[in-house]
């Protein structure tokens, strides 16, 4: 590949023709309808609001201020506790799976891999609102648990924490599958081979080979699943049923209901701000693993 | 020990397969219940597809979300290969790629409220423009990655061929390029579509009265009171989107090649 790149890149030139042709478009796009739309938002932040939403331009950082009160730290904390453990709980159901897959014979893989994908790829409203069929308390798993004689009385399964949380998890499981999957295949049998047959036990080969050396796959998978999670609105609106309020849902109100936009826009901020932590982290992972695989291959 | 293991692992791979697939096919179940109750089974009837039809809010609604899907798939589709082309072939950099990911990355709410702060700004009145806008922007970075994964099988040395027998660059392109990434830009323009035909929340923030898309229209009939009628819209939907999203696997990759990649983990 190297070896003839010098070459490549000539008739690269000649092929292509100017970047600006190709990447200009797209780039274009993005820049006007994704970067200014935010840097939009974060302006409006510092503005006070308007009668009917929109702003008035009168700089101020009361909104800032606002967000410290204790009422939307709650929420902020209640969301962040909320995609936290819909994350562990996708982790703990995501990790085995991908062993599973990784281990299942070659061309069971990727049909198993496509089984766990496909149902992200369907309506996340109506996958939200099966839930609400299945849990309501005349639903399907009241009526069953009823009928086993496990219980007598439906249980409040929804409009709840714990609905919330399912919801989540069953919305994003499959975004954790896919990074686990694809860092436990690059990694490949043999390290945990080699330290099988230095006579360690499976359980001290998964704690001290597989998982640290997957730990870029599991860190990406949390965050496809915590992100999303943190600013979701419509599993808690249609799950948590106006008892489980996160931050998704107050941004939702200060837009559309409350019509102030500013400190809607301040609320985003703090999703943003979350996310740059999360998004730091993964590349201190990152890079503290690469240094690791640098020093093995040395 | 190994083979008990196994065994484990094997028993909750099925339990995760019930897991995602129940809830899908509960629904399909249901749609199908004369009885419209969820909880009680009262024979085999079309009745509830029957209403779907004569629901004319649901289908101006329906038909709504296809015009912005068309337009979007159209306009995303040469975005993104284009996008896929340019980035494969010149800059290659994690950092620009993952910065212009950011808009599938971020929480759609932040993308939704900066967009309607955006339009409010240049007083665009909201409508099916904007909701397209707000589509492409993240529809063509899918549609990049997708058609990425394809060009990764392709083989350069084709198109130095065809430059070397005297073919223009748009030629090559055309001739040589586009035929041989076909699979992939029609894969991206598949997942385009639906992305586009399910997305809810930026089009929620992001529409006018007269552009309810088919997602608005089935929220305000979960959000005011559960009736049979959704299930059968339900079953449709889950139905046609699993199809096309078969399909759009199928063509990512070339036939004998074992990654299933689209876009998401990559």
């Amino acid at each position: 590949m190297t070896g003839v790149a010098a070459p490549a890149r000539r008739a690269r030139g000649r092929v292509w023709g100017p970047r600006a042709v190709l990447l200009g478009p797209g780039v274009a796009w993005w820049v006007a309808f994704f970067l200014i739309p935010v840097g939009v938002l974060i302006a409006y932040s510092f503005f006070r609001r308007g009668p009917y939403g929109g702003v008035i331009y009168e700089p101020t950082l009361k909104n800032y201020a606002r967000a410290f009160d204790s009422l939307y730290i709650g929420v902020l904390w209640t969301s962040v506790r909320i995609a936290s453990i819909a994350t562990a709980v996708s982790l703990l159901l995501a990790y085995p799976a991908a062993l599973f897959i990784t281990r299942a014979p070659a061309r069971w893989r990727v049909p198993l891999l496509v089984l766990v994908i496909l149902p992200f790829w369907t309506s996340f409203l109506i996958r939200t609102y099966a839930w609400i069929v299945l849990l309501n308390p005349a639903g399907l798993i009241n009526k069953m648990l009823i009928g086993g004689g496990v219980i007598d009385e439906p249980l409040p399964l929804l409009y709840n924490e714990f609905a919330v949380t399912l919801g989540l998890v069953y919305a994003y499981l499959p975004l954790m599958v896919l990074p686990i999957y694809a860092s436990l295949e690059r990694l490949g049998p043999q390290p945990s081979e080699a330290a099988a047959d230095l006579y360690a036990t499976p359980s001290q080969v998964l704690r001290k080979i597989t998982i640290p050396l997957t730990l870029p796959g599991i860190v990406a998978g949390c965050i496809f699943v915590f992100v999303p999670s943190l600013g979701n609105f419509i599993v808690p609106d249609l799950l948590g049923g106006g008892q489980t309020v996160m931050i998704g849902n107050v941004i939702q109100q200060q837009f559309l209901q409350a019509r102030d936009w500013p400190f809607g826009a301040v609320l985003a901020m703090s999703v943003i701000a979350l996310m740059v932590v999360v998004l730091a982290v993964q590349a201190q992972v990152h890079r503290r693993t690469q240094e690791v695989e640098h020093g093995r291959a040395a | 020990m190994a083979a008990r293991r196994s065994r484990y692992l094997h028993l909750h791979m099925w339990l995760l397969f019930t897991f995602l697939y129940l809830p899908i096919v509960v629904l399909v179940v249901l749609s199908f219940n004369a009885s419209g109750l969820p909880t009680s089974w009262g024979g085999f009837s079309l009745e509830w597809y029957r209403d779907l039809l004569s629901n004319e809010d649901l289908l101006a609604s329906i038909k709504n979300s296809l015009i912005v899907a068309g337009y979007v798939t159209a306009i995303s589709t040469v975005l993104g290969t284009f996008l896929a082309i340019g980035l494969q072939r010149t800059v290659r950099s994690r950092v620009l790629d993952s910065v212009l990911f950011l808009p599938a990355v971020i929480p759609d709410i932040v993308l939704a409220i900066g967009l309607l702060s955006f339009f409010n700004l240049l007083r665009f009145t909201l409508g099916i423009h904007t909701i397209v806008i707000a589509h492409v922007v993240f529809d063509m970075i899918f549609v990049a990655a997708i058609v990425r994964t394809r060009l990764g099988y392709f083989d350069r040395r084709i198109e130095e061929a065809a430059a070397d027998l005297g073919a223009n660059p748009v030629k090559t392109f055309l001739l040589v390029t586009l035929p041989a990434i076909m699979p992939g830009v029609v894969a991206g323009a598949l997942v385009a579509f639906t992305l586009s035909i399910d997305e809810f929340v930026i089009a929620f923030f992001n529409s006018g009265p007269g552009s309810i898309t088919f997602p608005i229209r089935v929220y305000s009939m979960i959000r005011f009171g559960v009736t049979p009628v959704i299930n059968a819209v339900a079953a449709i939907v889950m139905v046609v989107s699993l199809l096309t999203m078969l399909i759009a696997l199928r063509l990512t990759r070339p036939k004998g090649e074992r990654s299933a990649n689209l876009g998401v983990g990559a």
